[in-house]
């Protein structure tokens, strides 16, 4: 490998990052930021036990509690032993190893890929692992960071290094403008939907384009968020103004004379001129409309303009299979156009879209209306402080207004692990990131949209139009 | 991690696509802190349905699974990969695998072959004709064959881990075997880069 090539800025974070290089062994690389919850670390503290190792680098990992919390009453008992045994054995870990934990009564305390960005502490050329595969999110600020699992969690925690084998780059380019009414979620389902849900596999992707330019750090992680459904690991966007200006002032960013040292160093974190990517996927922003899935996984979706699609039209013998498993589950008819379909459930929140900017476009679409007698709605602030900024600008109030049921911050009905689940047969617009069979609850029927579409839905009854309001 | 050279067995034909770790595991049984007993809950939710495949008494006690492309996809769970273990199935030939779970696979001890769609289609039909087919995964040959047949396909794996399945080795313990390494890459690693010894201090707490 020379050092004088063009390469791609996921080259440049991966060979500054290497610790050893061997023919016939995987790279070994540095973990900058080891990001720690209660679901997935529980069994690699115990090995870690076990074998008498200890944490290598406490203070280079962060702890939350995130998937298990209730959104309710904190003060109250846990109502699932099981959840508060998980929450507690994180605890003891925590204590045991030395690692900082942001627990449940922090205001510091929310999903661990919506805390981290937000005091600054995910920056541009880290790598940032988590045993969590949404920790694709923080590639939006020019990160590499992927998801692991419980035995690599224990490698980094004993080592502060992963070995990592191999990787493809892809280039996603993003071209033009959005329209009115489409948002980063709808140009993450589109990539998906275009990609399908192996395209990514054994690649780290780059977003281009200008629509990536033009997009704000909050609409970034929902895109990056997202790889992971493409069959990416890891996905990220080039350090810019935008990332600057996002991260100054943040209490873990670097301050005074570091900043000035950072800045300069990230803004070498670019693909350089003539660099190549292993794979190429173009689209056009002005050919994007508001997504919505209907099926089970998150390539099949369609614009809110279109029908449910018929499964003979679907491209290959396996895509067809799959389509009719996935209406029959959905309990959909090919045909019926996607605003025809009425919902139950509406869930705002997740690490896809459960900051500040997501909440702020819900409650201007929400502002002065109610939701409909039919749906039962509900918004989970990312975390403790967004929760807070949200209720210094009175967001809670018109969500509250509304109809919609206020709680406190964690994973909550994204995945069900908590109380928050959708009931056999109940239909739910919902603004986080795998529409899986029973993903939200055994039975329950999920729609993927951006937090905009879900507010829409919520009121009318059914899917709407956004650009069709105001 | 437990050695493996070569699997021997029925193989179980789950005939699906886009498996994701959600249905392997769901989410319910995420709550758990042990390391085994998962096998039960493997499938929960498609176990329901009595023609499911693994409700099938012919391929009962199957070392292998077969699947389509993209298994494993989804959620980082290495739970996922316990309850497939501990139904004791020690290989899975696929088309394809999503990336998290094939690590995860790796770590653990099981070992994820990839065979072109026709290949794996044919061991497909061949199971769900004739349940008694023996297949053998050879690691080391790295070799799929059909006991009694010529049928035999070649597969490729990373070397290191052809070389730690063989060997039954921890990777944890091989790196650290490198800790001079890492130790003097931290010595020149910039002072710039964040760290959290200030997240223990100043605990807000919520009003």
């Amino acid at each position: 490998m020379t050092n004088d090539r063009p390469k791609t800025i996921i080259e440049k974070i991966w060979e500054e990052h290497l610790v050893r290089a061997h023919e016939g062994e995987p790279d070994l690389l540095y973990i900058d930021l080891h990001l720690v919850h209660e679901v997935t670390s529980a069994q690699a503290f115990e090995s870690l036990r076990m074998n008498d190792r200890k944490v290598r680098r406490p203070e280079l990992t962060l702890a939350t509690v995130d998937h298990n919390v209730p959104t309710i009453d904190r003060t109250l008992p846990n109502p699932d032993p099981l959840s508060a045994q998980q929450i507690e054995v994180l605890r003891e870990n925590c204590k045991e190893f030395g690692v900082p934990l942001w627990d449940i009564f922090d205001l510091r305390q929310g999903i661990v890929h919506i805390i981290s960005p937000e005091h600054g502490l995910t920056q541009p050329g880290m790598t940032i692992v988590c045993g969590d595969s949404h920790t694709s999110t923080h590639g939006a600020f020019g990160a590499l960071a992927f998801g692991i699992g419980t035995s690599e969690v224990e490698h980094v925690l004993a080592t502060q290094t992963l070995p990592q084998a191999p990787i493809k780059t892809m280039s996603v380019e993003v071209t033009g403008t959005l329209g009115r009414g489409v948002t980063p979620k709808d140009v993450v389902l589109a990539v998906i939907r275009k990609i399908g849900v192996d395209g990514g596999i054994g690649h780290v992707i780059e977003y281009r384009g200008q629509v990536f330019r033009d997009m704000s750090m909050e609409g970034r992680m929902t895109v990056c968020n997202m790889t992971i459904e493409g069959g990416a690991r890891a996905g990220l966007v080039a350090p810019d103004e935008t990332t600057f200006a996002y991260l100054k002032g943040r209490d873990m960013a670097p301050q005074g004379e570091d900043w000035d040292k950072a800045v300069a160093y990230w803004k070498s974190l670019t693909t350089d001129e003539g660099a190549t990517f292993d794979t190429y996927v173009e689209l056009k922003g002005e050919d994007i409309e508001p997504h919505v899935t209907w099926g089970t996984t998150p390539a099949q979706s369609v614009g809110i303009s279109q029908a449910v699609p018929k499964p003979e039209d679907a491209g290959t013998e396996w895509a067809q299979e799959t389509a009719e498993r996935s209406l029959k589950y959905m309990d959909l008819q090919a045909g019926v156009p996607i605003q025809r379909i009425s919902i139950d459930r509406v869930f705002l929140g997740s690490c896809t879209n459960g900051r500040i900017e997501d909440l702020r476009a819900a409650a201007a679409i929400v502002k002065g209306h109610t939701v409909a007698s039919t749906v039962k709605a509900m918004v989970v602030p990312g975390s403790g402080l967004v929760k807070q900024q949200a209720e210094a600008e009175g967001l809670d109030v018109v969500f509250k207004d509304a109809g919609f049921e206020w709680r406190e911050p964690g994973c909550s009905m994204c995945l069900g692990m908590n109380p928050d689940i959708l009931l056999p047969g109940e239909r739910c617009a919902s603004t986080s990131n795998r529409n899986f069979e029973g993903r939200q609850g055994a039975g329950g029927r999920t729609h993927l949209v951006s937090p905009e579409m879900a507010a829409a839905a919520a009121i009318a009854g059914h899917f709407v139009d956004v650009r069709d309001i105001k | 991690m437990r050695q493996i050279s070569t699997v021997t067995g029925q193989a179980i034909p789950l005939n699906r696509a886009d498996v994701d770790t959600d249905q392997i595991i769901p989410k319910q049984f995420l709550k758990r802190i042990e390391r085994s007993g998962f096998g039960e809950f493997a499938f929960f939710d498609w176990r329901k349905d009595p023609d499911f495949i693994t409700n099938d008494p012919r391929y009962k006690g199957a070392p292998i699974m077969l699947a389509q492309q993209n298994f494993g996809c989804g959620s980082s769970r290495e739970h996922a990969v316990w309850a497939i273990e501990d139904m004791g199935v020690t290989a899975i030939i696929a088309p394809s695998f999503g990336d998290i779970f094939r690590t995860n696979c790796s770590k653990v001890g099981l070992v994820t072959v990839e065979l072109p769609h026709d290949d794996v289609n044919y061991l497909m039909s061949r199971m769900e004709e004739l349940p008694s087919t023996q297949i053998v995964v050879d690691v080391a040959s790295q070799t799929v064959s059909v006991a009694g047949t010529d049928w035999k396909r070649q597969f490729s794996i990373d070397p290191f881990v052809k070389y730690r399945l063989l060997n039954g080795l921890d990777d944890v313990g091989l790196t650290m075997q490198h800790t001079d390494l890492i130790g003097e890459f931290e010595s020149h690693r910039s002072a710039l880069k964040p760290n959290t010894s200030n997240a223990f201090a100043n605990t807000v707490k919520t009003p």
